[in-house]
């Protein structure tokens, strides 16, 4: 199987998270999209230790840090959102500028 | 077969993602993600990395979905049709499709020739030997960074008294 389409599908569901982070003003829909994008790296590296056929397996053990790590991001990430719900009633990020220069 | 159920998958994925970013309703968006998720827990499964499927069935399906559903939830998110793009729609729309040009481009022109072969069986206790031997330092401090990770979430959330 050529390891150019599973490359392409991957860069695809990259450039989809991008969209959908530049795109959405909900702020659990852009976390949504971090996943996206965060599934895109896993699914490279998993194929690249197929495709270089690894001993130790780095690239799947890389894929479950990368999985850990969106856990916690997440995590806090949910957090914000639901303290910034609470202080504005709102979770739309064109309305939360108070940081903005 | 492989590419067959790869062609399959692929499809699914990019199908799912797509109404994901498109979608008016937010918990559709939710399941939609689901749907991606899915996707590639099989194609892990497919290029031979069990473990790593598995723990993305576990961790994403089980919980980060879950988890998502329940901050739509708490937000009070308004479910059903509503307008959900900001202004900067097309503006986003043609930086993600040139990315998607640009990466698609290079790896096409880098990677024509190579082929997978799925030669190689994987087996998980190779995997938690290669994690608890060589990258155990690595592990570890991923565990600490999700504990921290988690400490500070609940302080965030946390009401003030």
């Amino acid at each position: 199987m050529p390891v150019a389409w599973v490359l392409i599908l991957s860069s695809f569901l990259f450039s989809v998270g991008i969209y959908g982070v530049l795109a959405r003003r909900n702020a659990v829909l852009v976390l949504m999209s971090i996943e996206l994008m965060l599934n895109a790296a896993n699914i490279n590296f998993v194929v690249f230790n197929l495709l270089l056929h690894s001993i130790s397996y780095i690239g799947q053990i890389f894929a479950l840090f990368i999985i850990t790590i969106a856990a916690a991001e997440l995590g806090v990430g949910l957090a914000i959102v639901i303290l910034i719900f609470r202080n504005r009633s709102t979770v739309s990020i064109d309305e939360v500028s108070l940081m903005k220069w | 077969m492989q590419q067959v159920v790869f062609g399959i998958v692929a499809a699914l994925i990019v199908f799912a993602a797509v109404r994901l970013v498109t979608t008016r309703n937010l918990v559709h968006g939710a399941l939609y993600l689901l749907g991606v998720l899915a996707g590639a827990a099989i194609l892990f499964l497919l290029f031979l990395a069990e473990f790593v499927a598995w723990v993305q069935v576990l961790v994403y399906i089980g919980a980060v979905v879950v988890l998502l559903l329940f901050g739509l939830m708490l937000t009070r998110a308004p479910i059903g049709k509503m307008v959900l793009d900001s202004q900067t729609r097309p503006l986003a729309a043609v930086v993600s499709l040139a990315i998607f040009g640009i990466t698609s481009t290079i790896i096409w022109k880098t990677f024509k020739g190579q082929t997978i072969h799925f030669a190689k069986p994987n087996t998980i206790d190779t995997l938690g030997t290669a994690i608890f031997t060589r990258y155990v330092l690595p592990f570890e401090i991923v565990s600490v960074v999700l504990l921290a990770a988690l400490v500070g979430a609940v302080v965030l959330a946390r009401k003030e008294e």
